[in-house]
């Protein structure tokens, strides 16, 4: 991005104005296609205007973790493919893959959206959850996006039927056990100004930004700072009554 | 994961502290010679080096800003610090760790100061008995500020949970496994601003926020800790 183009969307923001005409609250068009990939026991693909995160719910069995038993397992992924972003690169993951594959992994964990004590198969099997996040084009606010991607794909997820210990593809006993819609919702600081969803051209000029997972009952389950300049104290508070109040929002288009 | 045990009996934690006491501290600067500046930052059992290399050249070239300089940061659990051995070298956990403390530490360097250099910061952790990312980031402002890199602020952090619906301060690894929620803050006391804020768990946002108040008390505390930790070694007149 040139300086002109930065200095350019400053300008506009300080003016109250987003480059494309939309409120500082306002998310981008949001569409979400569920169970684009059969061969996944769930999938979503979500579009944040620009934006295009898949995501894809595969089940294994496997044994589970010695210091939790009786709990399946969920293992959350991300690749920013090199389909997505001219600064992607092919390769291991990049912290900031790792990172948002961390953040949703916490937000869904924490939420306790996904009942993995009902993922026991037997003593010694588990359901594993894989959930992989596939970043398909990068035009910014892809935490929101992937954490949406997420959870629609884990609604839209089935248990497949298991045979003499091993998993029989494209029969289903019955749905994933999913009973909250934990969304994410990331509040992000440009001068003294809050908004929300930035576009690829906000994102290369904000401050900071607060990564806020919310759920059903208005719960927070994570929270992660980003963004090099520090916050205050008190736009912490005012940076959470966003969040809170966009979450319900996007759950009603997770459904 | 969670287990079935009492983290709070009569008031009290499993280690005999009160709710919002912190383990005993200890810290201390210039502990590694060949450090441009190095710091052990000791919070109860847990222990964390820093030591601070630059700011020095940058290669390969492309890595170096024009106007500013970088920071680089490596958050590392070393292999004997944890109950069961951690193979060596970065995994997930430390990566997004090694990000998130860079970005901790970044607010308060003059990176202006120095462009086209590096300054590169290296954590172990050699025993990790929780909180060991603030603990780290406690050792890295110290050696920061002991290798004269500019500064605006030293940086201080403390973790904060939830615990048996208590809010409690600086969670043992114990705790740490067991807690309801906990969050990791860090912040320059001296421009009450916060750099580094992480929490996962269940909390209302009233919770949230009195965390948020816990820990900025306590970041405090640890603040006049490292300050005095810098006098102390320059008072002997080493």
């Amino acid at each position: 991005m040139s300086d002109l183009q930065e200095k350019y969307v400053l300008e506009l923001l300080e003016s109250g104005k987003r480059i494309d005409g939309r409120k500082f609250d306002e998310y981008r068009e949001i569409k979400i296609e569920r169970g684009l990939v059969q061969k996944a026991e769930g999938s979503a693909v979500v579009s944040l205007g620009k934006t295009k995160v898949a995501a894809g719910v595969k089940l294994e069995i496997g044994e589970p973790f010695p210091d939790t038993p009786n709990e399946g397992i969920l293992i959350v992924n991300a690749e920013f493919s090199p389909i997505a972003s001219p600064e992607f690169e092919a390769g291991p993951p990049g912290e900031d893959a790792i990172e948002l594959a961390r953040i949703v992994d916490r937000v869904i964990r924490e939420s306790k959206c996904l009942q993995l004590e009902k993922l026991v198969i037997s003593q010694q099997n588990v359901f594993i959850v894989f959930v992989d996040l596939h970043i398909i084009n990068d035009h910014g606010n892809l935490i929101d996006a992937s954490a949406l991607a997420a959870i629609a794909a884990l609604k839209n997820a089935r248990i497949p039927k298991v045979e003499n210990g091993k998993i029989v593809r494209e029969e289903f006993t019955g749905n994933l056990p999913v009973i909250f819609t934990p969304v994410v919702v990331s509040v992000c600081k440009v001068g003294n100004n809050f908004l929300i969803d930035p576009d690829l051209l906000e994102e290369n000029v904000l401050d900071s930004r607060l990564v806020v997972g919310v759920r059903d009952d208005d719960k927070i389950c994570a929270i992660q700072k980003q963004g090099s300049k520090p916050l205050k104290f008190s736009d912490v508070e005012k940076m959470l009554d966003i969040a809170i109040a966009k979450s319900k929002e996007l759950r009603r288009l997770v459904g | 994961m969670k287990k079935d045990i009492k983290l709070l009996v009569e008031g009290k934690r499993l280690d005999g502290r009160l709710p919002d006491q912190l383990r005993p501290i200890s810290m201390k600067v210039d502990v590694i010679s060949r450090a441009d500046g190095s710091a052990e930052v000791r919070l109860g059992n847990t222990i964390a080096l820093a030591s601070v290399y630059g700011p020095r050249a940058l290669y390969p070239k492309f890595l170096q800003e024009e106007e500013s300089g970088i920071v680089r940061v490596r958050y590392n659990m070393v292999p004997f610090s944890v109950d069961e051995r951690k193979s060596p070298g970065p995994d997930r956990r430390s990566i997004e760790l090694s990000k998130v403390m860079r970005l901790a530490l970044e607010p308060a360097i003059f990176l202006e100061d120095f462009p086209k250099a590096a300054v590169d910061v290296f954590v172990d952790i050699l025993q990790a008995d929780g909180s060991t990312r603030v603990a780290g980031i406690n050792a890295a402002s110290l050696a920061l500020a002991c290798a004269g890199v500019p500064m605006r602020d030293l940086v201080s952090a403390c973790s904060v949970g939830k615990i048996e619906g208590t809010l409690i301060v600086d969670l043992n690894g114990i705790e740490d496994n067991n807690s309801e929620s906990d969050m990791a803050v860090a912040m320059m006391p001296g421009r009450d601003e916060i750099t580094l804020l992480q929490m996962d768990g269940e909390l209302n946002k009233d919770e949230v926020l009195r965390l948020l108040s816990l820990a900025r008390e306590n970041c405090k505390k640890i603040y006049e800790l490292q300050k005095q930790a810098i006098r102390e070694k320059y008072k002997s007149g080493e």
